[in-house]
């Protein structure tokens, strides 16, 4: 069961071959047996998860049965999951269990899907390798001394190992994309607001987007159907109307116009990484696309501007770990400044404290317009590098990452770290949508094909990634341990 | 703006982060590193550009005054490390 994509699980649920809760058991014996080693859950869920799928069984015996019901999915351990452990990676949060549901939980719940639990990522969902989380690093299911990464590598680990069908990822500079890329699957990081930011731990509000990863352009489709559209508790959500997303799955692309930015194409890229893109270009082009060289002059500023934009908004949000009102709190605490203190000084990690001082430093008196209002003028100007592409073409398309997977380990300095999401990053300022699909390996190591498109471009980003789906079959292959029968 | 250990403390202090002197050393390398890769931005021309602080330079939207949320004092207390008759416990503030 495991080797079908979420719609091919729906179509099977639909036609009786098997039922909710055998498919559920199914899973969670597999996350069981094999993630001792790969670390892609925090918390397994397993009484939660069978009630649900008896309930989704139930529904479909009644004939309510929707397109996700009784469907598992796994969820970054960012979403407020309520009456479940809900830790964002960080010991600061290893006691809390959250009093609600986030929006987007709330909304597959209520479509009838089964969470499995909650996945491993860096902290607060800051890092690109997963090995910032304070329940250990995640392993790469394709090659165990290989990062999954990050942030949301649990979730991307889950789904390549055929541990859950899907997962809920979050992508504040590539968390979606990045790890999708490195496991092998696709991920898509929707329009800043598109979907409801309610009840996910914030990291930088301005940056944050909630978004599917699966096998497939087609699932993300039918899962970005569920949890997109307007919140009354997110006031950044915004309010335009729900399209389904897979009804233009099969348009053709005849016509396509292809951008393919200069900038993402040089000094740094894996020269195999760039062969698989540029390979995937050509399927393109036989698909009926044309192809041109496009300029985003502003890309070398992306990760400069972040990590000024990012640190700031973090040092805020995060500021409400005082531990008195939930979370980590130091023993003994001598006054009210001390328990403070040593509360956060205890339970963040040190790449999270490393952006709050960042972010705190940039923020204070003295400092503050030479930094951060320097960034947010050349986030406009970044911005405006992609809405200038945009009117000469369709899509662009480039690598999501410069290199395959990295070793664990390998990147010990932050700002070596930082510099892998380089063709992340600027997708997030900007607030325009992403999608990685699967286009091929470096040795055991997949690499992921990145697709923008304008703001809101999400249904014609699907199309653009489907079709390459039904061309390629670089998606559907697994690694050894998700190819096992049972 | 090369980064000073003093600066580390007071960022540290306004953070209410409970940073040793040792800490503090060990965290300046880090910190400095990344401020001298964000000084790149100081290269770039910016004057009269309008800084952007939402990708879709949305405003915020308003709703109408109406009770929306009921009292769940209780419930949001119970993942409170220490409270006490519906109050939140710290050590003594007013001597």
């Amino acid at each position: 069961m495991h080797d079908k994509t979420l719609s091919e699980l729906a179509a099977a649920l639909t036609a009786g071959e098997f039922t909710s809760r055998e498919l559920t058991e199914h899973q969670l014996a597999r996350i069981a047996r094999l993630d001792g080693e790969i670390n892609s859950f925090i918390t397994v869920t397993p009484e939660q998860a069978l009630t649900a799928a008896d309930a989704a069984d139930a529904a479909r015996a009644k004939g309510q049965a929707g397109p996700l019901t009784g469907l598992p999915l796994a969820i970054k351990d960012l979403f407020c999951t309520q009456g479940v452990l809900t830790t964002a990676g960080s010991k600061m949060l290893g006691n809390f269990v959250s009093p609600y549901d986030a929006s987007v939980v709330e909304k597959l719940k209520a479509a009838g899907m089964v969470s499995l639990g909650k996945t491993n990522m860096d902290e607060f969902a800051m890092g690109s390798s997963n090995e910032n989380s304070a329940f250990g690093p995640v392993k790469n299911p394709w090659e165990a001394g290989a990062v999954p990464g990050g942030s949301s590598g649990g979730s991307a680990a889950a789904v390549a190992a055929g541990l859950a069908p899907a997962a809920l990822g979050t992508d504040t500079g590539g968390s979606i994309r990045q790890p999708a890329a490195f496991c092998g699957i696709t991920g898509l990081k929707p329009t800043y607001g598109r979907v409801s930011r309610y009840g996910i731990i914030a990291y930088a509000s301005s940056l944050d987007q909630a978004g599917p990863m699966a096998r497939t352009a087609k699932d993300c489709a039918l899962l970005l159907n569920a949890i997109a559209g307007p919140d009354p508790r997110d006031s950044t959500c915004v309010a335009r109307g729900v399209p389904d997303y897979t009804e233009e799955l099969d348009a053709p692309l005849s016509g396509l116009k292809i951008g393919l930015p200069r900038e993402y194409f040089g000094d740094g890229l894996d020269p195999d990484v760039e062969a698989a893109v540029r390979e995937a270009v050509k399927v393109y082009e036989s698909l009926g696309a044309t192809v041109r060289e496009v300029s985003l002059p502003h890309t070398h500023y992306a990760i400069p501007a972040y990590y000024v934009i990012a640190p700031a908004e973090a040092s805020s949000n995060l500021s409400r770990y005082d531990g008195v009102r939930f979370g980590h709190r130091c023993q003994a605490p001598g006054d009210l400044i001390d328990l403070y203190k040593r509360s956060r000084a205890e339970g963040f990690g040190a790449e999270v404290q490393r952006r709050i001082l960042i972010g705190t430093h940039t923020l204070s008196e003295g400092f503050f317009d030479a930094y951060y209002t320097k960034a947010q003028q050349v986030r406009r100007l970044i911005r405006q590098d992609f809405l200038d592409a945009f009117e000469e073409v369709d899509v662009l398309m480039g690598p999501a990452s410069p290199t395959p997977a990295f070793d664990l380990g390998a990147n010990n300095d932050p700002v070596s770290m930082y510099l892998q999401d380089i063709y992340t990053i600027a997708v997030n300022l900007a607030g325009i949508p992403g999608i990685s699909v699967p286009a091929g390996f470096v040795g055991k190591r997949p690499v992921g094909l990145q697709i923008l498109g304008t703001h809101f471009a999400e249904t014609r980003l699907l199309n653009v990634a489907h079709q390459f789906q039904q061309a390629t079959d670089w998606h559907l292959r697994r690694p050894a341990l998700a190819e096992e029968t049972t | 703006m090369a980064l000073e250990h003093a600066d580390v403390l007071r960022a540290a202090h306004l953070a209410r982060l409970g940073l040793s002197d040792e800490d503090a050393a060990h965290y300046l390398d880090d910190l400095g590193r990344i401020l001298e890769m964000v000084d790149q931005l100081q290269a770039l021309d910016t004057e009269g550009v309008a800084p952007l602080a939402h990708p879709l330079d949305a405003t915020q939207r308003l709703r109408a005054d109406e009770v929306t949320e009921t009292d769940q004092r209780d419930r949001f207390q119970r993942c409170a490390p220490a409270v006490e008759q519906g109050l939140y416990l710290v050590p003594r503030v007013v001597e």
